[in-house]
């Protein structure tokens, strides 16, 4: 078939990626990420109603390099899936569905989740 | 009725839109708009309770056995960890249940994942719901 050295559809090669579509992405993968975070804060609570020992060796393992590493990516997920939680809840009346304002919406959320995980661990450390 | 469906094509296609007006039905999964509320309903909740618990997290002296204990046996934390606990289960199963039905396609594996999301579900909730009522007793 002769295209006359026309793009092809989807034009991968041109393609700019919106950041509207990262934080869509985004806001399916923290979810799923603090669906798993239930399973660490569930087990928090029952490692406290199981006594010292029990609490103790939980701790330790959320105390740990990893552990620590998961923390921070626990509360950026939440952070970001709350900010953009919002944005979500304000596009279901209708509102801030024009291309700038989504753009404007979705960097205002980035940089939220950002700020907010930063200010958590500050007031935490 | 089924005399109309029988007819010719355009007394059918005349049928059929004027049933499809309006959605009548609970929809292909049986729900309606239900789920779409729930997850609403449920994110206004977090929205409060993990503000309020992400300041406690914050606000807390520190995070040995006493602290906690200390923390989540205060009857009105305990409440607060009740109704995050059911909210975030309910949010995060429909969020979960989303996420299975737009990826997982093998039949067998799709309805699996559903029954596991499920149950996982039921059984973290009611984890931390004995944990939580264990410590705010005391026994």
């Amino acid at each position: 078939m002769t295209n006359n050295g026309r793009p092809l559809s989807p034009h991968l090669s041109i393609y700019r990626w919106p950041i509207t579509m990262t934080l869509s992405i985004l806001h399916r993968v923290t979810g799923v990420g603090l669906s798993v975070g239930f399973i660490v804060w569930a087990l928090w609570l029952f490692g406290a109603a199981s006594g010292v020992e029990v609490y103790a060796g939980f701790m330790a393992i959320m105390g740990s390099i990893v552990g620590k590493i998961l923390l921070v990516g626990w509360s950026f997920a939440f952070f970001f899936h709350l900010s953009n939680g919002m944005r979500h809840l304000v596009w279901d009346t209708g509102r801030g569905f024009e291309i700038s304002q989504a753009n404007a919406s979705a960097w205002f959320v980035l940089l939220a989740a950002v700020a907010l995980t930063a200010i958590f661990w500050w007031l935490q450390s | 009725m089924v005399c109309l469906a029988r007819g010719s094509g355009f007394d059918r296609d005349f049928l059929v839109a004027a049933i499809v007006t309006r959605a009548t039905g609970p929809g292909p999964a049986n729900a309606g708009t239900g789920d779409w509320w729930g997850q609403r309903l449920s994110a206004i909740a977090l929205t409060l309770l993990g503000l309020w618990f992400t300041y406690s997290l914050v606000t807390m002296p520190g995070f040995d056995h006493a602290d906690a204990t200390a923390f989540i046996a205060s009857p009105w934390n305990a409440v607060g960890l009740l109704l995050l606990c059911v909210s975030l289960a309910y949010h995060s199963y429909l969020g979960v249940q989303v996420v299975i039905e737009d990826y997982v396609h093998a039949p067998g594996i799709h309805v699996a994942s559903l029954i596991a999301s499920r149950i996982a579900h039921a059984v973290l909730t009611l984890i931390a719901i004995f944990s939580i009522v264990k410590i705010g007793i005391g026994a």
